[in-house]
């Protein structure tokens, strides 16, 4: 098997007295869509901030395709292939959807003199109409992406994260205040991308039915440890997970 | 038709700026002078706080550093056109070391630290007499001679200052529209999420103070031979005040903002001198009514008259088809 995309090793991460993730390893292969789970408090996005740079971890370390990124500004890492989407709306909301792509894809292009120097499109626009169209946003192309409905924002948000073609793509929770139908959508331009693309997903989420249904396998935390791992089939029937959730056990 | 309008309209502003001073004194053309000027000083500000979202209450100290930095040289014997190379490039590295402070403090403390900056530039002017004259500023700084065109004449000072302003605007304009104006935007409207998608949000930070702080120190330059007199109180806190009420007023964020901005509060006082003692008050109630009415300043005005005339444009086109993907 080939070296894993991701490689989670032994992250800790306190805060004060609460130890908000615990020694918590897992690794992540190539074009596999892992989903990351567990009840509120579980550690869950701390544990996501840490893989992204944006919480040193007092212990452990994370690879991206066998180099360390521990602590790397979120930048250096998407320079390095390492996308993401945000739980809360993350689109530049003055700026047109084809805006939004394009500055997704330009700091991939070029040196910052060629990018002062060159066209103001980044010679990107082709690429960013495939990517728009791709998930069906093409008649929104010139719209100002803030005065788009919450859903077509999050799906302006997947496309910036694909845009620089990351080898790796951190979801957080991408289903979290979207419709039923464009959740179903989501979820078939999502397995598309993967199957297209082979690009390796990680998804936090709260929906149980969609990460159930999109993911391949599933790590399970509960109170910053994992409790549990496998394949949804594994996971929908583990006493432990049906305890963690239920308060019980 | 849209796209011949924008251009028609800049050709007809620079036409009306080459027509501006033909037949008036000396006065009305050193105002309006003044007015290109402070629009390269404001267009720099509407860079660093306009597109980058960064504030900045130090505009004035920039063109008092490229003043003096002018001042001194030209007097020691250095043509002018020497000089603004010098002033710039201290600018730009002054402008980048402000831009530190920026990576960590944000907001109003951000506007106390250059606020506090523009303090002690004031100070440094003011206190270091064998440098700058102290209070008593510095005089009889010489105009750009050319040979075939000298510029001793206010009219022809105008007519460079233009040149001037013009080429400043170009390379303005080519920073904003290309991929970097977008990053700048980026950082002013969700600086996580630029950082998420490669953007060096530090590096792009300390460059919108330093392109912003350079284009003041260019203003500072051309104050220098223009009044022939520079001192500290020219350069204090309240300037940079004005220079950011121009920007405000113009639109912050919008190209031509900075023009329309600092017409107002230059050219827009001369107007009203005719009510004598109570222009101030006009003055500053017209500033009011307008920030109050237009909050993007006087270019929204364009649109906020668009929409009322011309019916809202629907922002939603896919209402029709419904909020889903298939």
């Amino acid at each position: 098997m080939s070296a894993p995309v991701l490689s989670v090793r032994n992250i800790s991460r306190s805060f004060g007295g609460i130890r908000a993730v615990r020694d918590v390893s897992f690794d992540v292969q190539k074009g596999e869509i892992l989903g990351l789970i567990g009840p509120n408090g579980s550690g869950k996005s701390t544990l996501f901030n840490c893989i992204l740079g944006q919480l040193p971890p007092d212990a452990g370390r994370v690879e991206v395709n066998g180099k360390t990124v521990t602590g790397m500004r979120a930048s250096s890492l998407n320079r390095l292939g390492v996308g993401r989407t945000f739980q809360q709306l993350s689109v530049f909301p003055q700026m047109t959807v084809l805006d939004n792509i394009i500055l997704a894809g330009q700091e991939h292009h070029g040196t910052m003199a060629s990018r002062l120097f060159g066209p103001s499109d980044a010679g990107l626009t082709e690429a960013a109409d495939q990517m728009i169209a791709f998930f069906r946003l093409t008649h929104l192309r010139d719209t100002i992406a803030g005065s788009l409905s919450f859903g077509q924002q999050k799906l302006v948000d997947a496309a910036m994260a694909f845009m620089a073609g990351p080898s790796l793509v951190l979801l957080d929770e991408p289903a979290g205040g979207v419709n039923l139908t464009m959740l179903g959508s989501l979820k078939e331009r999502l397995t598309a991308y993967n199957a297209e693309h082979g690009t390796t997903f990680v998804v936090i989420e709260h929906n149980m039915e969609f990460v159930m249904s999109l993911c391949t396998r599933i790590i399970v935390l509960a109170e910053g440890a994992i409790i549990a791992e496998g394949t949804p089939e594994d996971i929908r029937s583990n006493q432990t997970v049906i305890d963690a959730y239920l308060g019980g056990g | 038709m849209r796209r011949w309008i924008r251009p028609a309209l800049i050709g007809l502003a620079i036409i009306l700026a080459i027509l501006a001073p033909v037949g008036q004194g000396n006065y009305i053309t050193y105002v309006l002078t003044s007015w290109l000027i402070f629009s390269i000083a404001a267009m720099g500000l509407n860079l660093t706080l306009g597109y980058a979202g960064q504030i900045s209450l130090a505009q004035a100290s920039f063109m008092a550093i490229g003043g003096y930095t002018t001042a001194l040289l030209t007097l020691a014997g250095w043509h002018w056109m020497l000089a603004l190379p010098v002033a710039l490039s201290f600018c730009f590295v002054v402008g980048l070391m402000l831009g530190y402070p920026a990576l960590r403090v944000k907001g109003h403390f951000l506007a106390f630290v250059t606020l506090a900056f523009n303090t002690l530039v004031f100070l440094i002017l003011r206190n270091e007499e064998w440098l700058t004259g102290g209070n008593y500023g510095l005089v009889g700084m010489p105009r750009p001679d050319f040979g075939l065109f000298s510029t001793m004449k206010q009219h022809h000072f105008y007519y460079f200052t233009l040149t001037i302003t013009i080429v400043a605007a170009v390379i303005m304009w080519w920073i904003v529209r290309s991929p970097w104006g977008r990053a700048f935007k980026a950082l002013r409207e969700n600086p996580i999420r630029a950082e998420s998608l490669g953007v060096d949000t530090r590096r792009l930070t300390l460059l919108a103070f330093a392109i912003g702080s350079t284009y003041g120190g260019l203003a500072g330059a051309l104050v220098t031979p223009l009044v022939q007199f520079i001192e500290p109180a020219s350069f204090g806190v309240a300037h940079s005040l004005r220079i950011l009420l121009m920007v405000v007023v113009g639109g912050a964020g919008f190209f031509f903002g900075p023009f329309l901005g600092a017409g107002v509060v230059i050219i827009l006082p001369e107007f009203l001198r005719f009510t004598e003692g109570y222009y101030l008050i006009i003055y500053a109630a017209l500033v009011i009514v307008m920030l109050v009415f237009t909050p993007k300043g006087l270019i929204g005005l364009g649109a906020l008259l668009r929409d009322r005339f011309w019916g809202k444009r629907v922002a939603r086109g896919d209402l029709k088809q419904g909020a889903q993907l298939k």
